[in-house]
């Protein structure tokens, strides 16, 4: 499987060089959907060069950045392009062989179930062969290099960095916690997750006096409400999900790019590289035709709402947060579609594929 | 919990719709026609009204007197003109300077992209020639345009002695608080573009012009004369710009107020408005003011020059005068003092025009229907398309619907995701080349217009269109291969699938269309729908799905037309949103951008082929 993976990160480098160098680039640096005040290049040049001045980046609310990412681009920032790619390349690997052990993991554990007799008998069809769980690392890796280089990498930091820096990072750490209970062997996506814990988790550096960027990203009490959702969700997620860490890490991801202060593009493509983990469970989503429909309708109106509401003059703001809302409808519903089609062929492989109920008739599994 | 979880009432709609999906269709396509024809009757239509509260009341008293000095304005002007053939720019700034204002001049020139009969390069150029009114009571941060556009021939000689009389006229006044700029362009909408492009510091068009010497701030909105007759007896408006935009509605309004004022006949597309609108007759005749500016405005062509002023965001109107053979006749007083009291209006404004209608349709002057009550009939057309993809994707699936109610025999066990995937992946190459051949038609006339004459013995003009000819030629050999590439899987799901994904794409385009530019959407959607929907594969042929894919083609080829330019003033990033979309397929959710030429702020511009005057021939080419 090497040779395969080998060949997407040098097509994804090849192509991010060329859209480096095109006149994309600009384009799409500005473009308000990729490009948000937490991740904008632009404001982490700016804010570098404040430090260069001797004047505190944080001074003037434009650099929203970790001190990890000043002391990080301090030095590398003429290679930014490079460093770029070579971390959305190293996502990539790390994602790859994370998601080889995960299905090893997965394939074991199924074995061990079956030997207990713990699947009801009828349930062939719902077990996961070898063969088919093949090439999911590689499409994973693939749906990771692509999405992230058409948008991301031109305008902002790769969004693995600022995700697990920037973001909340309470939320991702239960499921680490019990991932890391449950199997003797560091999985290395595990071991990524962990590393940026132990590094963000340290307060600001001792060589910048005032620099506390937390407070300036959003605590505001208006969004606190909002942002509280981010929250909400993990305890309960993480007792219903206490056997599954990795469906739990997939379902905080998505909550946390649902309601982050500011979403970008990368952030939908992030959980939704993970997809090609979860194929098997496409038989047992139900909406799964109006909710992409719904995703692409929005994504397709997000520019040209943003054109005639900033260029033609002729919407106003309320057409184009229309369609933010939309979109957030659209991913919630998608997001607890898989949940349920999760919790359904969990339920199906304990209880059985045909259900009937007491008094012999069919049954139906209605979620209540 | 509701439809989307409820097994039952999800049954029971997947019946309803697979069953009554021919019916529903046609309802809802009917629905649409018949709710845009209702758009006259007074439910829907509803009397304009001021929105803007600092332009409410018509509190000013005209004071303009100049008719005897607008009239000698006007034929020294036309016999200058007479005398030097063109614009007789040396009169104009001296006579602009004796009146007071700061005169500039501005030349420009364009290449037209096509030569004329015996082979030449026509170059039309022309010179515009500007005065300023600076305001006497605030810095030059906004201005207000009236600008009369002089073509060729010799009409708007009174209108441009209309504009010096005024101009001496608001010169002795002190209550200006915004500059206001007398433009008289040459060649029509060639020099206006010039001069719009030059003050915005932006080339969208390729034209070459030397740069302004004076600027007066940011435009807040202009007013565009036309008359070439001594005495009117109805001013007509004209509202329709570029690529279908329309200024705000406020500015008709005010239009409205103050010929009501001054007694003066108003009149939208030449004819007077019906009073009466409880009647059958108002409406009907609405309807045929409606339907004559979806028309125009489908069309996207500017009908006059204030159309090529709402991309930069200004709202101008383009102004009439019309001599009929009606009875009673208006001199040029009151055409001025109509335009002082518009002047003196737009003078009040504290902010651009942003309370009342952007997006509009008007069955009379006096009537409008705004797009909340207009989007609804293209909704339901594309609601059609959307039940018939519902409907090719539940007849896709129903192996899989069988699987989702187990209870009843065991449904089928081929397990959908491969059969689906490998579906999906056998679509993208039918996908990919209709997305190429959109883009072929999009870029491959215009530069293989050089290449073409190099080697072949033919004029530029035809090479273009054999060039067009030859991509569509390849395009209809699309449904052949389609059908060899789609149904080697499955032969009933392939063109199932590939029609469920053309008809999405389809809706989505025309969506997006109906968003930026409502009556192209409305016209292409009522075209496009039914053959879209009723198209299905007879035998072995699939012609038809090539056909939907080749009309997903040709729609998005006349959307990549008809996209906008931002000029660049706003420093804002440019886009050609289909043109994108065109090549970059099926990729990713979220839609492409791509950058045309200058950055700046899109507000419409178009490939399209508008209409300017040249000497020799009556076509007029203008490429944006």
């Amino acid at each position: 499987m090497a040779a395969p993976l080998v060949l997407v990160l040098v097509v994804a480098v090849t192509v991010r060089a060329a859209l480096f160098r095109s006149s994309l680039a600009e384009f799409i640096s500005e473009r308000v959907e990729v490009v948000s005040p937490l991740s904008s290049w632009k404001r982490v040049v700016e804010g570098l060069s404040l430090l260069d001045l001797g004047v505190s980046p944080y001074s003037g609310a434009v650099f929203h950045e970790t001190p990890l990412i000043i002391y990080l681009f301090h030095f590398l920032i003429d290679y930014a392009e490079l460093v770029f790619m070579i971390t959305d390349a190293l996502t990539a690997i790390a994602l790859y062989f994370a998601i080889q052990d995960f299905n090893k993991v997965v394939f074991k554990k199924q074995k061990l179930l079956l030997e207990l007799d713990q699947y009801a008998p009828d349930v062939a069809e719902l077990i996961r062969t070898p063969m088919e769980m093949r090439y999911i690392p590689l499409k994973v890796a693939l749906l990771q290099c692509f999405p992230q280089c058409y948008f991301s990498c031109l305008s902002d930091i790769p969004v693995s960095v600022p995700t697990h820096l920037v973001c909340p990072r309470t939320p991702l750490s239960p499921p680490a916690a019990v991932h890391t209970c449950e199997n003797e062997e560091q999985s290395l996506l595990d071991l990524f997750l962990g590393v940026c814990h132990d590094v963000c988790g340290k307060p600001s550096g001792n060589h910048l006096p005032l620099l506390l960027p937390s407070q300036l990203l959003g605590f505001h009490p208006r969004s606190l409400w909002l942002y509280i959702n981010v929250f909400f969700y993990t305890i309960p997620l993480a007792i219903k999900l206490k056997e599954h860490p990795i469906f739990f890490m997939f379902i905080q991801i998505a909550v946390i790019a649902i309601f982050k202060s500011y979403p970008t593009v990368g952030d939908v493509a992030l959980y939704m590289a993970f997809f090609p983990v979860w194929n098997h469970l496409y038989r047992f989503l139900r909406n799964i035709f109006v909710l992409t429909c719904i995703i692409i309708v929005c994504s397709l109106l997000f520019p040209v709402l943003w054109h005639l509401w900033i260029y033609a003059g002729s919407a106003n703001s309320n057409f184009f947060y229309a369609i933010t809302l939309t979109f957030n409808v659209g991913q919630i519903l998608l997001i607890s579609d898989y949940f349920y089609a999760f919790l359904r062929r969990e339920y199906y492989l304990t209880h059985g594929l045909y259900l009937t109920a007491k008094d012999g008739t069919e049954a139906m599994l209605v979620l209540k | 919990m509701g439809l989307l979880s409820d097994p039952v009432r999800r049954r029971a709609l997947a019946r309803l719709v697979l069953r009554l999906n021919a019916p529903l269709c046609v309802l809802s396509y009917v629905a649409g026609i018949a709710w845009f024809l209702a758009l006259v009757f007074p439910p829907l239509t509803q009397r304009t009204y001021m929105s803007e509260n600092a332009m409410g009341s018509t509190m000013v008293e005209e004071q303009f007197a100049g008719g005897d000095r607008a009239r000698a304005f006007a034929r020294d002007f036309a016999a200058h003109r007479k005398k030097s053939g063109a614009l007789p720019v040396a009169w104009l700034e001296r006579t602009m300077r004796s009146v007071g204002l700061e005169v500039y001049t501005q030349s420009f020139s364009r290449k037209l992209p096509f030569p004329d009969e015996t082979h030449e390069r026509y170059m039309v150029s022309g010179t515009n020639v500007y005065g300023i009114l600076r305001a006497p009571r605030a810095a030059s941060t906004e201005s207000l345009v009236l600008t009369v556009p002089c073509g060729s021939d010799s009409t708007n000689s009174q209108a441009v002695g209309l504009l010096l009389a005024l101009a001496a006229h608001f010169r002795g006044q002190i209550y200006w608080a915004k500059d206001i700029v007398f433009l008289v362009t040459e060649h029509d909408l060639l020099g206006t573009e010039a001069w719009l492009e030059a003050y915005h510091d932006v080339n969208v068009t390729g034209m070459q012009s030397s740069p302004l010497q004076g600027r007066a701030g940011a435009i807040q909105a202009a007013v565009a004369l036309e008359l070439s007759s001594d005495v009117v007896t109805s001013l007509d408006v004209a509202v329709e710009g570029l690529n279908g935009q329309l200024p705000n509605l406020d500015l008709l309004n005010l239009f409205q107020t103050f010929c009501q004022k001054g007694g003066l006949l108003c009149t939208l597309q030449g004819k007077l408005q019906p009073e009466d609108w409880t009647s059958l007759d108002g409406p009907l005749q609405g309807l045929q003011t409606l339907l004559l500016m979806v028309l125009r405005q489908a069309s996207g062509r500017p009908h006059g020059s204030h159309g090529l002023f709402l991309r930069y965001r200004v709202e101008a109107l383009t102004l009439r005068g019309i001599n009929s053979f009606r009875q009673y006749k208006y001199d040029l007083v009151a055409v001025g003092k109509a335009l002082e009291g518009m002047f003196r209006k737009l003078n009040h404004l504290l902010e651009r025009l942003h309370q009342s209608f952007f997006l509009y349709l008007l069955p009379g002057l006096s009537r409008f229907v705004s797009i909340g009550l207009y989007m609804p009939a293209v909704g339901f057309l594309l609601l059609v398309l959307g039940l018939k993809a519902l409907e090719l994707w539940m007849q896709l699936h129903e192996a899989g619907m069988g699987l989702e109610e187990p209870g009843g025999a065991p449904g089928p066990s081929v397990p959908l995701p491969p059969s689906q995937g490998v579906g999906l992946a056998s679509l993208v190459a039918p996908l990919l080349i209709s997305q190429a051949m959109g883009l072929a038609l999009y870029v491959l006339p215009v530069l293989g217009q050089h290449v073409a004459t190099q080697h072949f013995p033919v004029a530029e003009a035809e090479a273009v269109v054999l060039t067009l000819l030859a991509i569509y030629a390849a395009g209809l050999a699309l449904p052949h291969n389609t059908h060899r590439v789609v149904s080697t899987q499955a032969p009933d799901r392939g063109w199932m699938a590939l029609k469920l994904v053309a008809l999405i794409y389809l809706a989505l385009q025309l969506g997006c269309i109906a968003l930026t530019n409502f009556s192209l959407g409305f016209l292409l959607a009522t075209t496009m729908v039914p053959t879209a929907a009723l198209a299905k594969p007879h035998g072995p042929r699939l012609e038809c799905n090539g056909a939907i894919l080749a009309r997903c083609n040709l729609h998005l080829q006349v959307q990549a037309i008809l996209l906008p330019q931002p000029p660049k003033y706003l420093g804002l990033q440019s886009f050609v949103l289909v043109a994108r979309l065109e090549c970059s397929g099926v990729i990713s959710a979220h839609c492409k951008l791509r950058l045309l030429g200058s950055s700046a702020s899109p507000a419409s511009a178009s490939g399209v082929a508008g209409i300017t005057s040249m000497r020799h021939h009556t076509w007029l080419i203008l490429y944006f």
